[in-house]
């Protein structure tokens, strides 16, 4: 009884947060202003499939990119000194207690063409390079900015794996590289599916940084969003139908993802 | 015989602190060998230096005469059966102990075949397809053991395998244990700190302490003949009164002679005098060289432990017949149960 009363609160929250958005979401999206069930707007969507493909391609290259960067660093750091952790972890973090904003900004100055890295690159008599404004630079500022949220949940199940395990392998034959395939790839699975959704899902969602550093012609869905709420196209039934077949999108491959993680004793060892 | 494992001279220290202090141990072929200490005295590390989890400071160790310093433990032919397991949670019981067959690549039929028969061996038929985190800790036990053995190791070392379990399934492993010893014939190196264990399985027992050898010698040896007072102490129970070795085949305990056995330690020695808890026996003041008082009576199952406070020393005895507390009585012994020890160094 004690327990439900505490939980009150939060029930609360979830309801007027989260619940009531959500079906506000869903009328936007199946009524139109005078209040008419209509298809409509859910198959209008159809006409941008080509920007949620490039948003699913751009987020899917960022995820597995920061996965083949995350990895190797995630397992030596559980493999260090204590103390060298905490300050490695610390370093891991640092870049998320600036702005958001302003680490993509800082980007800009850095690709721009005569930003830093193509003035640099002309005193030796290359360049310029068009950095700035592509899809290479979408995916970039993707992988800077949601990396972290990727090394955490690795480095966090990898301090788990015990030791002895590790040596056990090491006793039945396996050299390092083997120990790392046969024993700490599967049992850091469930680190890899948490970090994958803790990028994949902001990534493919993000507006902000496919607008500074894609210039125009790199949309994403959640530039197309924020148009239909605040651009010149001012259409919320439309940005709410969009919003709802996002979701479904980003369900479905979660769903997927988690086929391979079909064990549930592994997820919790 | 030949030496299937020797260490020569081995060192350890870890942040400063001496952890093995020039260890020397041969380890005979198809041996039960166990190294018996108490915590913190060397057993595991010695353990890990002949797996190959540790490299020693300085100091030699051969495996079948060859120098395997340096050599990393996948490559060793030895196999170890961890403290708490180590068992692959991500694999079942079957993966588990085709692990190691795997590794080596070879023929998934004859893996099936080995590991049909250590699934036999240590009775775990029917539970290929279990998951590890399902089974009770004696067969996870018995898991860890079979994972080991199916690499046909020529030695097997044990790091406390037991020490998870309860009483009664720590006395059915020991058994199972010492018959797999023996049907495999290979040697298996123990390591606990638990005597108990230590004598009822092994062929030889090394006792350790601080990083040092104690003693080497049969079950029977390091009960009987302990060479120093932790030997004495650290197995089983004992009475360790200090006295004098007046002169050959002849004690001073507490102001009283007593005839005994040993030989050798020169004319008024002061010694340490080993008494067995089991060997003394009570008998009325006027019929023995040293009487006291009776300060503590406990029931022990088989038999009383009894403490007797007699010039200054408290008697530890055990006997089937209770004596009445606060009662005087008289302590006796014979010439065989005294055994003498040198004086501990310091």
């Amino acid at each position: 009884m004690k327990q439900k009363l505490l939980a009150a609160p939060y029930l609360v929250w979830m309801a007027v947060f989260v619940i009531v958005p959500l079906i506000m979401v869903a009328y936007f999206a199946f009524f139109d202003s005078d209040g008419n069930f209509t298809l409509q707007y859910v198959a209008d969507v159809a006409q941008y499939s080509n920007i949620f493909v490039r948003s699913v391609w751009l987020a899917a290259l960022a995820t597995v990119i920061c996965l083949v960067l995350s990895y190797p660093l995630a397992y030596i750091l559980a493999k260090m000194d204590t103390k060298v952790q905490s300050t490695m972890l610390m370093i891991v973090i640092l870049p998320m207690w600036m702005n958001f904003l302003l680490r993509t900004y800082a980007w800009m100055t850095l690709l721009g063409n005569e930003g830093i890295i193509n003035t640099l690159l002309g005193y030796i008599g290359l360049g310029p390079f068009k950095m700035l404004n592509t899809q290479g630079a979408v995916v970039l500022g993707m992988v800077y900015d949601y990396i972290p949220y990727m090394i955490l949940p690795l480095y966090t199940v990898m301090t788990k794996i015990d030791k002895s395990v590790l040596e056990a392998a090491n006793d039945l034959g396996c050299n390092s590289f083997k120990t790392l395939i046969k024993v700490v790839l599967p049992l850091s699975l469930p680190g890899i599916m948490s970090g994958i959704t803790m990028v994949f899902v902001p990534a493919i969602s993000t507006f902000i940084i496919s607008r500074m550093l894609g210039g125009g012609s790199n949309l994403l869905i959640g530039d197309l969003i924020e148009m239909q709420f605040l651009g010149n196209s001012y259409n919320p039934n439309l940005g709410a139908s969009i919003s709802l077949v996002l979701m479904v999108i980003i369900l479905l491959i979660m769903t997927l993802m988690n086929q391979f993680d079909v064990d549930d004793d592994r997820v919790l060892m | 015989m030949e030496h299937i494992v020797s260490l020569k001279d081995i060192v350890v220290n870890f942040d400063g602190e001496q952890i093995l202090n020039h260890i020397n141990l041969d380890i005979k072929d198809k041996e039960f060998v166990t190294l018996l200490g108490p915590s913190g005295c060397g057993k595991t590390t010695t353990l890990r230096i002949i797996g190959g989890f540790l490299e020693p400071d300085s100091g030699v160790i051969t495996f079948e005469g060859k120098k395997i310093n340096g050599l990393p433990a996948y490559k060793r032919n030895v196999n170890t059966v961890f403290q708490r397991y180590a068992l692959f949670p991500h694999l079942n019981v079957y993966e588990n102990i085709a692990f190691g067959l795997h590794v080596k690549k070879l023929p998934e039929r004859e893996i099936r075949k080995r590991v049909g028969e250590m699934l036999d061996l240590v009775n775990l038929r029917g539970y290929e397809k279990r998951n590890i985190s399902r089974l009770s800790g004696g067969q996870q036990q018995r898991v860890a053991i079979a994972r080991a053995l199916v690499n046909r190791p020529k030695v097997l070392l044990l790091d406390e395998p037991l020490g998870a379990l309860d009483l009664k399934l720590r006395k059915e492993m020991q058994i199972e244990l010492k018959r797999i010893q023996q049907s495999l014939e290979i040697t298996f190196i123990y390591v606990t700190h638990d005597q108990e264990e230590a004598l009822t399985m092994s062929d030889t027992v090394v006792v350790m302490n601080q990083g040092n050898i104690q003693q080497i010698g049969t079950p029977v040896d390091i009960y009987n003949e302990p060479e120093n007072a932790f030997v004495a102490d650290f197995i089983g129970e004992s009475n360790i009164i200090p006295g004098i070795m007046l002169k050959d085949c002849l004690v001073e305990i507490s102001g009283r002679e007593f005839v005994c056995v040993d030989k050798g330690f020169g004319n008024n020695t002061p010694v340490d005098v080993v008494i067995r808890p089991e060997d003394i026996t009570l008998v009325p003041t006027e019929d023995a060289k040293l009487s006291g008082v009776v300060t503590s009576v406990t029931f022990k199952g088989v038999h009383y432990e009894m403490v007797v406070e007699a010039y200054d020393y408290q008697w530890l005895i055990q006997s089937t017949r209770s004596a009445e507390l606060g009662s005087a009585v008289g302590i006796s012994f014979g010439p065989d149960d005294i055994h003498i020890m040198h004086k501990m160094k310091g």
